[in-house]
């Protein structure tokens, strides 16, 4: 049970953005959502890869140990890079809705319908 | 450089070149206008050229490798790697070089219609950037044989698109539309990764043959699976995740709806890619089948009856394009459905696939050709309200013209090419179940019902007196319309030549899981 | 309103330290955790800072738009550049004709655990630098874009 403990962080963190998305109305709060359901992959990518008792990856002074397995670093790496380009597109998208509705506001952001 | 080395690198040049051309643009673009209207023109002919090559080399000499980083291009399994390929590669068989094609061919006239029709507007070098850089994600994920490099290039894809759909900001709608689909696509890119992550947590590949060769059907298979499926049928636009289309469609600028369709194809590619080649037979075919033929049938319906009462011409096509891509899940998903079965397989199967793909370069084209003329309609009048326009018949004859072949191609009439592969989806599913080729006529009936209503009140009429001094669109976008509508012609009356040469090697190459494993892993 | 004094003397005094720091984290990418989207972030910040402590219009003398963009465009560049030369050289694209050559980060790496040398890694250090220098200079722009709003007296 205690080795599975980074896996039911990453459930948590997946139900925790998922709701954040569904349940809140500001379009910040939904920003929020989506970055913490990207953490929750990263997490789970990055736990992947985690050997009983390994070190970092790392050949500049390392002791003769196991090491834990570095493309699941490398994986989550890119995901961050891509995270950070979509807050930084959603982010002006928001900044744009605002000065021409006024609000934030998802029920209120409503013009294009059926 | 000598002519070896440039095609003995082609699947590399096909993505290094847009991408170069795009980091230069706003530089160039600093320069003249006409500098860089022919910078982005030329790049993307020279794209097309190396698309065009490397086609003609698959479908002569069979699949292509590259690998990227090695000492030669199809150094696969190095000697020192444990028998398994350590390094990026692109795989490029039959089924990728069909999708290039049509990706570079869409673009291609994309490009030349956007020369001319966003020219007044400002920004247009981060403008012509964007739509580079769609256009070498799109070519790099129909060529991939990676499963986390088709994952990289999706997120740019969908990064581009949604930047693409927000470029005019017409009072903020606009951006609604990009911001809507940058949250959908977000979601499904991020359930992908998670798919990603299981795969490789049991299996510790990335490479698409050596997850094939080493995958079992253990329960955690079958929850990447699904949040596979999942996330590219969101991604390409079917029910019941089709609700950005209509708005992304509608906000974006008439150039990029038409590449947004090809985006849409390349994620219906990924999911083909996913069910045939990676999980192949190891699947319970049937289940899977039977679940993007319901997929399939639900798009066909409901895109065409919430179509019907749009008042707004570029809505009315976005609801259009959910439906025809429920007849490719149909066509395709007969063909999974029977994937075990040789004998059925010879008799309707390899028909239906048959259908589905030459269904999905019909509609790149068709599909394509109509929003052009939706734009061509928006750029002289100004509204897309379809209760505002009337009698531009008159005034626009060659518009006119290219939206009557659009129309009746996507209705299914002879002798245009949606005939052609709208047939083979029939007289298959009918053999598979009589009641799906029904409803698939039925939709054709409803189709063609709302492309009239729309021709009807758009060029049929008195012209109306608020547009007296109508006059033609400017010549290269009725080139780029005119080179579609020639392609559509083209290959509706020569539709064996098309599918001889295109569609049944890519068919068999998509069938064939041995035949791939073998190129990759058995390649010196 | 502007910043106190306490405020603009110490973002004086931590921008040339960011600066280095993640000119740092980017050289040392091939020994040490980092390389070049750490650094090149790290560097951004530094750009933050500044217009944090003061005000969007004093800075805009200092912190051009289109030397960022030259510089973004010029990252890429060095990239592409440098995978394509391997081209010419015959092997494929991205090879790494630069390790275990005696050129210039060509020193032949000792096998197992070891003191790293800068001097290794062939190709990887100068994408590095490639990759630092375009983040630095897409989220300065993307910085200096968002932080346009504040202004001297106030946001």
């Amino acid at each position: 049970m205690f080795w599975n403990l980074p896996y039911i962080a990453v459930v948590l963190l997946t139900i925790i953005g998922i709701a954040t998305i569904l349940l809140k109305k500001n379009l910040i709060k939904m920003f929020l959502g989506v970055s913490i359901l990207t953490s929750a992959v990263n997490l789970f990518l990055i736990v992947l890869g985690y050997r009983d008792s390994g070190i970092a990856p790392i050949y500049t002074y390392a002791p003769s140990e196991l090491m834990v397995l570095p493309t699941p670093q490398a994986l989550c790496l890119t995901s961050i890079v891509i995270g950070v380009a979509t807050s930084a597109l959603m982010l002006s998208f928001a900044v744009v809705i605002y000065r021409y509705y006024g609000t934030v506001n998802v029920d209120e952001i409503r013009e294009l319908k059926e | 450089m000598t002519w070896e080395v440039i095609t003995s690198n082609l699947p590399a040049l096909l993505v290094a070149v847009p991408l170069f051309a795009a980091f230069l643009c706003p530089l160039v673009g600093r320069i003249s206008p006409g500098m860089r209207a022919s910078w982005v023109f030329g790049a993307m002919v020279l794209t097309a050229a190396i698309a065009y090559i490397l086609a003609f080399i698959v479908y002569s000499q069979g699949t292509v490798i590259y690998v990227f980083g090695a000492t030669t291009p199809d150094l696969s399994v190095p000697i020192d790697s444990g028998g398994i390929p350590i390094r990026i590669m692109f795989t490029v068989d039959a089924m990728s070089a069909l999708m290039e094609i049509i990706a570079v061919t869409v673009g291609l006239g994309v490009l030349l219609y956007s020369l001319s029709s966003d020219e007044r507007r400002s920004g247009l070098e981060n403008y012509y950037t964007i739509f580079l850089l769609m256009i070498a994600a799109v070519l790099g994920m129909v060529s991939t044989g990676d499963l986390f490099n088709f994952f990289v290039f999706l997120e740019i894809s969908s990064l581009a698109s949604a930047g693409l759909i927000a470029y005019r900001v017409e009072k903020g709608v606009a951006v609604e539309a990009g911001l809507k689909y940058l949250m959908v696509s977000t979601i499904a890119g991020i359930f992908f990764l998670f798919a990603i992550g299981i795969l490789y947590g049991q299996y510790n590949a990335l490479n698409m043959a050596i997850l094939a060769e080493r995958i079992q059907w253990t329960p955690l298979d079958k929850i990447a699976l699904v949040l596979m499926v999942a996330a590219l049928a969101t991604k390409c636009g079917s029910v019941p995740l089709h609700f950005w289309t209509p708005d992304a469609y509608s906000m974006a600028p008439a150039a990029v709806t038409a590449m947004l369709v090809v985006a849409s194809q390349a994620s219906l590619y990924g999911l083909f890619r996913i069910s045939f080649t990676l999980y192949g037979v190891a699947l319970s075919y049937v289940t899977i089948g039977w679940v993007i033929i319901i997929l399939g049938v639900l798009s066909m319906v409901v895109g065409v009856t919430m179509a019907i009462p749009q008042k707004d011409i570029k809505r009315l096509m976005a609801y259009h394009a959910v439906s025809q891509t429920g007849y490719m899940l149909l066509g395709v998903g007969v063909g999974l459905a029977v994937l075990g079965d040789q004998a059925l397989l010879n008799s309707y199967g390899y028909t239906a696939m048959e259908g589905g793909i030459f269904h999905i370069m019909n509609h790149a084209l068709y599909k394509g050709l109509l929003f052009l003329t939706a734009g061509a309609i928006i750029y002289r009048i100004g509204t897309s309200d379809l209760n505002r326009m009337g009698g531009l018949g008159h005034r626009m004859k060659y518009t006119m013209v290219f939206f009557m072949i659009g129309s009746l191609a996507i209705a299914g009439i002879p002798p245009f090419n949606g005939f052609a592969s709208k047939f083979l989806i029939y007289e298959s599913v009918f053999l598979f179940s009589p009641v799906l080729a029904i409803i698939a006529m039925v939709v054709s009936i409803l189709t063609l019902a709302s492309f009239v209503k729309v021709f009807h009140s758009v060029f049929m009429g008195p012209p109306l007196p608020e547009h007296d001094k109508v006059s033609e669109v400017p010549f290269p976008m009725l080139a780029a319309m005119g080179f579609l509508a020639i392609l559509v012609i083209i290959s509706g009356l020569f539709p064996q030549v098309f599918i001889q040469n295109l569609i049944v090697p890519a068919v068999h190459a998509l069938t064939n899981q041995a035949g791939y494993l073998g190129t990759v892993l058995g390649g010196a | 309103m502007r910043m106190s004094k306490i405020v603009r003397f110490c973002a004086d005094m931590l921008y040339p330290a960011v600066v280095i720091f993640g000119l740092y984290v980017i050289m040392h990418g091939h020994l040490t955790p980092g390389g070049g989207f750490q650094g090149g972030a790290v560097v951004a910040t530094a750009a933050a800072l500044v217009i944090v402590a003061y005000s969007y219009e004093e800075i805009q003398g200092m912190l051009s738009k289109f030397l960022f963009q030259v510089q973004e465009s010029g990252g890429l560049l060095m990239f592409g550049g440098v995978a394509l030369i391997a081209l010419g050289l015959g092997t494929t694209y991205f090879f790494n004709f630069l390790a275990n050559s005696g050129l210039l980060f060509g020193m032949s790496v000792p096998f197992g655990p070891n003191p790293g040398d800068l001097n290794t890694g062939g190709v990887l250090p100068l994408m590095n630098i490639a990759v630092g220098v375009e983040v630095w200079g897409g989220l300065a722009i993307v910085i200096l874009y968002m932080l346009s709003g504040i202004t001297k007296e106030g946001v």
